[in-house]
């Protein structure tokens, strides 16, 4: 029996569920900690794909994107942190059903 | 076929923990099975020959994000967690259509990019030419200076965001 060779279209399949696990995870939790996990789950299936691209044309460049994306995540994961501790301290819940305020 | 069976393993891996990650009801045990599925990622890039950014992976994401999660999960002290929808239906639609919809937007780049194949790449070996680590450092620092400095600016920014935003009052 003989494995078919992993192709690039692989990995896109790969990252993809793993985005689509994340889609879902944002639609259909409602604590808010677990919904900015999911985001996580998300970014990290787009630097997945980089990578895979990355080494399938031998071009370092994807590579250098995936670190950027690390960096932005890690800065969108302290401030989005400090807004929910901001929003629990005043709401007393971490329900993203409450955060109504600015919604119209 | 060494390569497949640590594709499909690891694929199996990512999947199932991201599938935790979500479904889980207990939030620490969420944020546990993100480490994990982190680790495997790191270890994903490891079998496609991009070290550093394994590396990176499980220091920043692993090491950094992640604490930061479960000290958040420590400081709010839930009293009650808020479970899943009550109406779970409407939600759920929702989402398989959001999820069909990437699926085919996939089949579709996938048909096209099979109908029209690209040139193939040429395997000129750069990427591994004196190390990983080296290649990426070189790039950051020479095409990519500006960015990089922008990411510090905006990491900075980030800082003083968090501080402000998570302080009592100032």
């Amino acid at each position: 029996m003989t494995i078919a060779p992993i192709t690039p279209y692989h990995y896109l399949a790969l990252s993809a569920a793993l985005f689509m696990i994340g889609v879902m995870g944002v639609m259909l939790r409602r604590n808010i900690i677990i919904v900015f996990m999911s985001i996580e789950l998300m970014l990290n299936a787009v630097n997945i794909n980089l990578a895979a691209f990355s080494t399938q044309w031998q071009n370092a460049v994807g590579q250098v994107f995936a670190i950027f994306v690390i960096a932005v995540a890690a800065a969108e994961a302290a401030v989005g942190l400090g807004i929910i501790l901001a929003f629990y301290r005043n709401k007393d819940t971490l329900d993203v059903d409450e955060m109504n305020i600015m919604r119209w | 076929m060494l390569e497949a069976v640590v594709f499909y393993t690891l694929a199996a891996l990512i999947l199932g923990f991201g599938v935790l990650v979500v479904t889980a009801r207990n939030t620490v045990h969420c944020v546990l099975f993100l480490v994990a599925n982190f680790l495997c990622v790191a270890v994903l890039y490891v079998a496609l020959s991009a070290e550093f950014l394994a590396v990176i992976q499980v220091l920043v994401y692993a090491g950094g994000i992640v604490v930061l999660y479960l000290f958040v999960v420590m400081l709010v002290n839930l009293k009650r967690i808020p479970d899943a929808y009550p109406d779970p239906r409407g939600r759920a639609r929702l989402g398989m259509i959001m999820s069909v919809a990437v699926l085919l937007e996939i089949s579709l780049i996938v048909g096209y990019t099979a109908a029209h194949p690209a040139v193939s790449a040429q395997a000129t070996g750069s990427l591994t030419a004196g190390g990983n680590t080296e290649v990426v450092g070189w790039l950051l620092y020479t095409d990519y200076l500006v960015p990089f400095e922008v990411a510090s600016v905006l990491l900075l920014a980030a800082i003083v965001g968090a501080i402000v935003l998570a302080k009592k009052e100032l």
